[in-house]
């Protein structure tokens, strides 16, 4: 491996439609860690397939991703759920195939959680950035549970300048985004949501910060249904320097 | 009362907004959650490899399932009871009221039992002319109401004391309409009084198993009220009525199971009474039936056990995936329709009630993975909600036209530039209708978002399009 490892970034569906500064988030933390990044022409790791009970579409989307990304020292994901996608998911749905599932197995190696990989591959501690907000973390489930990412995120984002962060009360409990689970049972979904709102408004915290843009599209969309003073952002455009953007579904200034 | 979890959606909406039900469900994280947090902290060994211990005795007595049947039948008959097969619900409900018709009883007390709500034996009891009374005081109280329960260990667990009031009120008309019955003792000394009196009176007793040990031939369950013994001891006849996963090789499996079990369920360390029952009384017992029955209900468990599933067999009832479950939080059990609710419902209702009834269940969790953390046999239950996802959506149940829909987004979404094309587009549109605004308030299509949240406006290019063209 060269000193500057290859990084392939899969973007994915929602930071490439919804929130672009994510990705670009993503890449200066990665140059700043020393990475060469790449972004190679891609779609969608298969997740929306995979969780409808499509297996076959989300097998075909993942021999994409494989055949994609399989070049790269590192493929990074600004998302713990796209990320357990193929790092989780990926060998279990090809374990099958005797051409793929190998190779399923070899990405799902080197896939990391963007946080996770700054801290723990690249050994980033602290980032030189400033944000004058007190913001309360979201675990996504899928980053706590499928990529074990926890202390990683809350590390550098205390590195930043004028920031304060604080854990929810219920830092486990899912904000019921889950996908389709957030179209198909929209009520029950909304009042997880509203749950871990409350808890963020419990913190004092004027900004709501995650690692997955899914869980922050439900929750900033909830939030401005509702007309509660919360900001949301993605913790990449924090620790990038990039959070003097609008925050996700405000209105341009 | 039937299985039927097709009003799936709108039993969920209906509880979001019933204020008894969300009171009670406000007590899941103090009366179970930290329960059994403490009680796994105070243990010396670590949860995950007592878990550890707990997943391997269940996963290698499932592979042996046939043999310890085999062996604990013979058990039980060695020791002077007699072990009845049922491969379904009506064949269950017909062997128990022959026994119940052929030991010429009347009236039947009944412990708490899962099973035989699964297999709908009260109402049939009662149109075989039996009376059936539940002595366990949640059963009790559900039955005096005609209610199903709402949480496996629990199952009074949505209502109220003043709902318990109003109920025993309604049913012992006997008693002076002027006694006090505004704290919990008092309610529990009358279902007490009421209950002995059934107690001595039952011609026969039903009660569940938690565990059958093989190499004894005993079935045991855990209560707390005492009411598990007084059913299974005073009558004439005592039928155990459960299902054929619970039998494990020996009895010191169980004392590995049990640690799991109670502090999983309730946080004890072990519950009041441990009972076990092997046999009718013997010529020097002090108490005990004098026929002994063993039900083995099937009713699916055997194809789950040949499925790829099979691992949703490991279950020892004790609802700790329930009690950390955000979806049974905020809804409840009966919002779900069918026997068992939560994560361990989904993954096991569809292969006891079949999909057709049951296909909301599987979909009806956001997969955030919480119950696999405190499940005390490892089950994969997400794995396993997965799996009848894909029996959904390949064998069409329910017909939908949002797997057509899926089709074709994944079909687009295997061709990237196509896709980005499309999304491209998408994006213009909904530009278009949120205008000057930061978000989209309605969409024609996926409307289910916006019943209840607003959508963040797409960027005006998106990350690749910008990546491409940068300098």
């Amino acid at each position: 491996m060269s000193e500057r490892p290859r990084v392939g970034l899969l973007v994915t569906c929602l930071a490439d439609m919804f929130r672009p500064q994510v990705g670009f988030a993503a890449v200066r933390l990665l140059e700043q860690a020393g990475c060469d990044v790449d972004v190679p022409e891609q779609s969608c790791c298969g997740q929306p397939a995979y969780n409808a009970g499509d297996a076959k579409d989300a097998a075909a989307l993942a021999r994409n991703v494989i055949a994609t990304f399989e070049r790269y020292d590192y493929v990074v994901v600004p998302s713990g759920s796209c990320g357990g996608m193929v790092k989780q998911h990926y060998p279990k749905l090809l374990a099958d195939d005797s051409k793929w599932g190998p190779r399923a197995e070899a990405l799902a190696e080197k896939t990391h959680e963007l946080f996770s990989f700054l801290v723990n591959v690249r050994g980033m501690k602290s980032v030189q950035a400033t944000c004058s907000a007190n913001a309360a973390y979201h675990d996504s489930c899928s980053s706590l549970r499928e990529m074990g990412v926890g202390p990683e995120p809350r590390m550098l984002l205390k590195s930043v300048d004028g920031l304060s962060v604080h854990d929810l009360a219920e830092k486990e409990t899912c904000c019921g985004f889950g996908g389709f689970f957030s179209v198909k049972y929209p009520e029950v979904s909304a009042r997880m949501a509203d749950d871990k709102i409350a808890d963020a408004k419990k913190t004092g915290a004027d900004t709501l910060l995650a690692g997955d843009l899914g869980c922050l599209l439900h929750l900033a969309g909830r939030i401005a249904r509702k007309g509660e003073p919360l900001r949301v952002r993605h913790a990449a455009e924090v620790l990038a320097g990039m959070a003097d953007t609008p925050a996700i579904g405000e209105d341009e200034t | 009362m039937t299985t039927d979890a097709t009003a799936f959606p709108q039993e969920a909406r209906a509880a979001l907004t019933n204020a008894r039900l969300q009171g009670a469900l406000n007590h899941l994280k103090e009366g179970f959650q930290v329960k059994r947090a403490k009680a796994f902290d105070a243990y010396p060994i670590p949860f995950e490899s007592l878990r550890e211990q707990g997943r391997a005795i269940k996963e290698a007595a499932l592979s042996q399932l046939d043999e310890l049947l085999l062996q604990f039948e013979a058990k039980v008959t060695a020791n002077g009871g007699k072990v009845h097969w049922a491969r379904d619900a009506a064949e269950a409900r017909d062997v128990i009221t022959r026994i119940l018709k052929e030991s010429g009883a009347k009236t039947v007390t009944k412990g708490k039992s899962m099973v035989t709500e699964e297999i709908e034996l009260n109402p049939h009891l009662i149109a075989n002319g039996l009376t059936p009374v539940e002595t366990d005081l949640g059963e009790y109280i559900i039955q005096l109401r005609n209610e199903r329960p709402s949480h496996i260990v629990a199952p009074a667990f949505h209502l109220r004391r003043t709902d318990v009031e109003e109920s025993f009120r309604e049913a012992h008309q006997a008693l002076p309409s002027s006694r006090v019955l505004d704290n919990r003792p008092a309610l529990v000394s009358e279902a007490r009084g009421i209950l002995r009196r059934h107690f001595e009176a039952a011609d026969a007793g039903i009660t569940g198993a938690n565990f059958l040990v093989a190499e004894t031939g005993s079935a045991i369950i855990v209560t707390n009220e005492g009411n598990g013994d007084l059913t299974r001891l005073l009558p004439r006849t005592h039928i155990v009525v459960t299902g054929i996963e619970k039998v494990v090789p020996r009895l010191e499996d169980v004392s590995i199971l049990l640690r799991l079990l109670t502090r999983s369920a309730t946080g004890q360390e072990i519950t009041s009474y441990v009972s076990f029952m092997s046999g009718p009384k013997h010529a020097d017992d002090a108490d005990g039936p004098q026929n002994f029955h063993v039900v083995l209900v099937d009713n699916g468990r055997s194809a789950l056990l040949g499925s790829p599933v099979r691992e949703v067999l490991q279950c020892i009832r004790c609802g700790a995936c329930m009690n950390h479950c955000p979806v049974y939080g905020a809804i409840g059990g009966h919002a779900y329709g069918a026997t068992y609710p939560g994560p361990l419902g989904a993954a096991l209702d569809p292969g006891l009630d079949g999909l057709a009834k049951t296909y909301h269940l599987p979909f009806a969790s956001s997969f955030c993975g919480r119950c696999e953390t405190v499940c005390p046999v490892k089950i994969p239950l997400t794995k396993i909600m997965r799996f009848w996802r894909n029996e959904s959506f390949s064998r069409g149940i329910p017909a939908s036209s949002f797997n057509r829909g899926l089709k074709l987004w994944a079909w687009a979404a295997r061709r990237p530039a196509l896709y980005r094309t499309f999304a491209s587009l998408a994006a213009r549109v909904m530009r278009m209708i949120a205008g000057k605004s930061g978000r989209v308030r309605s969409l024609p299509f996926l409307t289910g978002w916006f019943i209840v949240r607003d959508l963040a406006k797409p960027a005006s290019e998106s990350f690749q399009s910008q990546w491409r063209r940068r300098p």
